[in-house]
């Protein structure tokens, strides 16, 4: 095969998802053809992109330039290690959600499916478009395609206000993000003009102009990836937007984001400050306890999942920040090791968080419900969902021996080392940011013990889920596919991180394959054996046998007879299904003790209501520190300049003659 | 991995399936004898998994295949717990298989299982009683981890056994930093295994329960199971406890002898604890719920100090 082949096919795969995209335009309504035919051509492609990512990890670096752009500015492409990490994850990923979404638009109650198809695929191409750029021109054409194709997908519903308002916060952030950006590719030609990131890579900037556009970077693309301030798009903009579509924005539109940001601290940057790690460092634990905490008691399950996402991103943040700082120091082996958390929370996010935003649209579909408070013991009608989703909690929970446990001890290896720092006070603080960590993943179990004990456990809060059916085949299907995404990665983390070694490789000169390739493949030690390790295979398969042997052996020596009777719950008997925990009343104990940090707006009833109700209504703080005090001076502004506008024609002649007066008088040679 | 190796890690899963419902007993027995009670038999609790094992399963009608699965799961996962902690020798097959933090996830692992099969019957109890353990479980997994933390720096390793070795062979002084963790690791052992100040393991006084509240609807062979389970849990502690700060006595490689002399030895520290938990147990009293977190925050001060002094004053720069 020539060198150039894997860029090429990639360049060719955008293509035909653009293709697939504008065949579902010209389908219309046909959707049986789009559903059946259409998405299903897309995860294939997907596939191959994933394949094709694999195979360029380790490759030498491929590079092209395209025809198509402005005059003398064409697009130049390049794959590098880096990107192909990103496309594996873009391929795969995407390749399950084109699957399941095959059957979820199949039912035909989407409305304006063959626009959905084009703009759905424009978005995958896009993002693909974005992790091949490498010029900034292309980089930004291909940024803003992403971002109009998925604010297009966000409205699909436009009918509903909150559905529109949501669309237009997140296109309003994504610009906010992209003119940061933008600034940042600026800073980064020092001048020369040439935005080429090859140019960039040899621009020499004063250190004031490097922390300047490093800070730029985080702010653009921490606005795309979530970070706080700039996250409220998130938790209105994924359940707004179809499941498949939210799984999609949450899985991997987040990661191109983590792509950018790491393509500009560690590429084209080429040196490090040690403190812009820590802002990372402290941005993105912020984002984690943030994002942890309001997942805790959100009510709605997609938006529980989307500060899920929130808290992802954070983690993910921390780990960069950490990386950054080792960076810094010339620690490289540590580097690589904080920097392989980061590619690998972003593999196993891509992959556990999509699925469970498609077991929600599952959900959604078999009930009409996204309130928890209407749902419950859906495992009895949606068996497959309900244990698909189970290994996706787990996940999300950062429990072994599936995927998410895995970066998160990476990270916290990562974090053991830093009293080596030489540092004064940093290598005594970050330690303790470890206990931070932790409490981020604890949280994250509760978090997601109650989306699925409220959503899936328990007795049915509403007579009509009775009715509700199970996924279709192509639904469990793409399940299936990230369910196992996120097993693989669970239990075989050695072999994926000696194919990521590749991109640490290039970005750090340093990589854990060396110490790797020592072990079994089914070991992790990233340092030693002796100084840390973790079978994740071992784990699974003990409990496993444990669990099958100890089943066998109590019904060999004793019985497996099974009687069914009423509950016992302490003999009360007249239990229905409201003697359950809300989804309000099982995350009770967290506002209260972490009650400063929500803004809540709380009813109790009185002793003598006739009628009597609780609520509670939990608001994001940002909105009134940050946002609301923004649209305030904006809509003061307005009113300032309304009072110009008296409407009348002679007024308005009158402040041009002014103006011009003014131009003689200023600008007079 | 030795033949010998493995049969000391096969002798050391049987030891801790049959010590674990005895140290279960003998905690019981001590209690009673120190509140003026007259004792249970020390053996009560083989005699409770034997009669549970013969009892027919009554699930409740909404039970659903994950109430049925929970409690293999469960006993799993606190069976390789109690493999990978070093008891009686450090030279254990198993012991790669997961360092510190990865055993803090498998205890999680089982926390989330026991958590939703409360949930799934769809009680009052079940549900309030699942919210609990998960609040007990956020609030006791960062002091635990600061725990792990502060020996893993004094050891450079997060493996147990590495970690195990290098403090039984340091010279005897006393680390303040290991005062701070012991103690921290006290009171979160004290919150996992549902004992007294945070929950009651003999009371089913409604409002108080938290770790019975979830097993409520468990009856024979599951309950059984989950029963048997939680005392594997509390001897997993008590031996990590044992092997963390009082680690003298425990083989380090497969020397038969020294193997054979760390048994009595083992037998004597875990009589020891027990008897000083049932002491705790004693003179405490159950706390409200809501002051859990005031006890759990201050096992993890006291943690983060731990670490802090280690990295003040016990490292050489």
């Amino acid at each position: 095969m020539s060198g150039l082949l894997t860029l090429d096919l990639l360049i060719l795969a955008a293509c035909a998802w653009l293709v697939t995209g504008l065949l579902g335009v010209f389908a219309g309504r046909a959707t049986g053809f789009i559903a059946g035919l259409l998405f299903p051509l897309g995860a294939v492609i997907g596939i191959g992109v994933g394949l094709l990512g694999l195979n360029a990890l380790g490759a030498p670096t491929q590079t092209a330039v395209l025809a198509i752009g402005l005059p003398d500015l064409p697009f130049h492409l390049r794959l590098d290690n880096l990107s192909a990490v990103f496309t594996l994850l873009l391929g795969f990923a995407g390749a399950g959600i084109s699957i399941y979404a095959a059957g979820y638009f199949a039912k035909g109650d989407t409305p304006g499916l063959g626009p959905l198809c084009f703009e759905y695929h424009v978005f995958l191409g896009s993002m693909l478009m974005v992790l091949l750029a490498d010029d900034a021109y292309a980089f930004m054409v291909a940024w803003e395609c992403m971002a109009l194709s998925s604010f297009f997908l966000v409205t699909t519903d436009h009918k509903h206000e909150e559905i529109r308002r949501a669309g237009f916060l997140y296109l309003l952030i994504a610009h906010i993000g992209a003119i940061a950006i933008l600034l940042s590719f600026g800073v980064m030609t020092g001048g020369e003009g040439d935005y080429n990131f090859a140019a960039m890579r040899t621009v020499e900037l004063t250190p004031t102009w490097t922390s300047a556009a490093f800070l730029l970077a985080l702010a653009g693309f921490g606005a795309k990836a979530g970070l706080v301030p700039l996250h409220v798009w998130l938790p209105e903009a994924h359940p707004a937007a179809p499941s498949p579509v939210s799984a999609m924005m949450s899985g991997v539109m987040l990661k191109t984001a983590i792509y950018g940001l790491l393509r500009v601290s560690f590429d084209l940057l080429h040196t490090t400050i040690w403190w812009w790690g820590v802002v990372a460092l402290v941005i993105g634990l912020l984002t984690a306890i943030f994002g942890v905490l309001y997942s805790t008691v959100q009510s709605d399950m997609k938006r529980l999942l989307a500060y899920s996402s929130i808290e992802n991103i954070g983690l993910i943040a921390v780990a960069i920040g950490l990386t950054l700082i080792f960076h810094a120091y010339g620690m490289d082996a540590l580097a690589a090791l904080a920097l392989t958390a980061v590619l690998y929370h972003c593999l196993a996010h891509a992959g556990f968080k999509s699925l469970l935003f498609l077991c929600t649209g599952s959900v959604l579909h078999a009930t009409h419900e996204r309130s928890l408070g209407k749902l419950g013991g859906l495992i009895h009608p949606m068996p497959w969902v309900a244990w698909l989703a189970l290994a996706g909690i787990i996940a999300g929970a950062g429990l072994p021996p599936l995927s998410g446990f895995v970066s998160e001890w990476l990270l916290l290896q990562g974090f053991l080392f830093s009293p080596g720092l030489p540092h004064p006070w940093l290598n005594m603080v970050v330690p303790v940011a470890a206990a931070l960590v932790v409490l981020v993943a604890a949280l994250a179990g509760f978090a997601m013990v109650k989306f699925y004990g409220i959503i899936f456990l328990g007795q049915m809060r509403e007579p009509a889920l009775k009715d509700a059916h199970d996924a279709g085949p192509w639904e469990r299907a793409g399940l299936v596919w990230l369910a196992l995404i996120t097993v693989l990665l669970g239990v075989l983390p050695s072999t994926v991180i000696l194919r990521l070694d590749a991109a640490t490789q290039q970005l750090l000169g340093a990589g854990l394959a060396n110490t790797l390739q020592q072990q079994g493949w089914w070991m992790l030690a990233p340092i030693s054996a002796e100084r840390a390790s973790y079978e994740p295979l071992i784990v699974l398969v003990s409990i496993a046998v444990t669990l099958l042997a100890s089943r066998w052996l109590v019904r060999s020596l004793f019985h497996g007879r099974v009687r069914r009777s009423s509950p016992w719950d302490c003999g009360y008997h007249f239990e229905g299904p409201r003697a359950q925990d809300t989804a309000e009343g099982f995350s009770q104990p967290i506002r209260r003790i972490f009650e400063p940090m929500f803004r809540m707006q709380r009813h109790f009833p009185a002793a003598r209501d006739k009628q009597p109700y609780y609520s509670v209504k939990v608001e994001d703080h940002f909105w009134y520190w940050c946002y609301l005090p923004i649209a305030r001076l904006a809509n003061w502004i307005s009113a300032m300049i309304v009072a110009l506008q008296g409407g009348r024609i002679a007024v308005y002649l009158m402040y041009s003659f002014i103006t011009l007066l003014l131009l003689l008088l200023v600008a007079r040679p | 991995m030795s033949f010998s190796g493995a049969l000391a890690q096969l002798f050391a899963i049987a030891l801790a399936l049959v010590l674990a419902p005895l140290l279960s007993g003998w905690v019981g027995q001590c209690r009673a004898w120190l509140q003026s009670r007259t004792a249970p038999p020390l053996l009560l609790p083989y005699y409770m998994l034997r009669k549970l094992f013969e009892k027919d399963v009554v699930l409740a009608h909404n039970a659903s295949s994950l109430f049925r699965a929970a409690p293999f799961v469960i006993f799993g996962c606190m069976l390789l717990a109690c493999a990978i902690v070093p008891t009686l020798s450090t030279d254990l097959p198993f012991a790669p298989a997961a360092d510190a933090l990865a055993l803090v996830g498998i205890f999680g692992l089982a926390r989330i299982f026991i958590a939703l099969a409360g949930m799934d019957v769809g009680t009052a109890f079940g549900s309030l009683g699942g919210r609990r353990e998960m609040l007990v479980g956020f609030l006791a997994e960062p002091a635990l981890l600061m725990v792990f933390f502060t020996l893993a720096m004094i050891a450079q390793s997060t493996s147990l056994a590495t970690i195990v070795e290098t403090l039984a062979h340091r010279e005897l002084i006393i680390y303040p930093s290991l005062a701070f963790a012991g103690v921290a690791f006290t009171f979160v052992s004290l919150a996992e295994n549902a004992r007294v100040p945070v929950d009651n393991p003999a009371t089913h006084l409604e409002l108080t329960m938290i770790h019975e509240a979830m097993i409520l609807e468990y009856t024979g062979r599951h309950l059984a199971l989950i029963e048997w389970a939680a005392s594997l849990k509390l001897y997993a502690y008590s031996c990590l406890g044992l092997a963390l700060f009082f680690p003298w006595g425990i083989a380090p490689g497969d020397n038969i002898l020294a193997l054979a002399a760390a048994i009595p030895l083992l037998l004597l520290k875990l009589a020891i604890g027990g008897f000083l938990l049932a002491a705790i147990e004693t003179v405490n009293a159950k706390m409200r719920i809501f002051r859990a977190p005031e006890f759990l925050g201050t096992a993890f001060m006291l943690a983060v100090l731990g670490l802090l002094v280690r990295l003040l004053l016990e490292v050489k720069v």
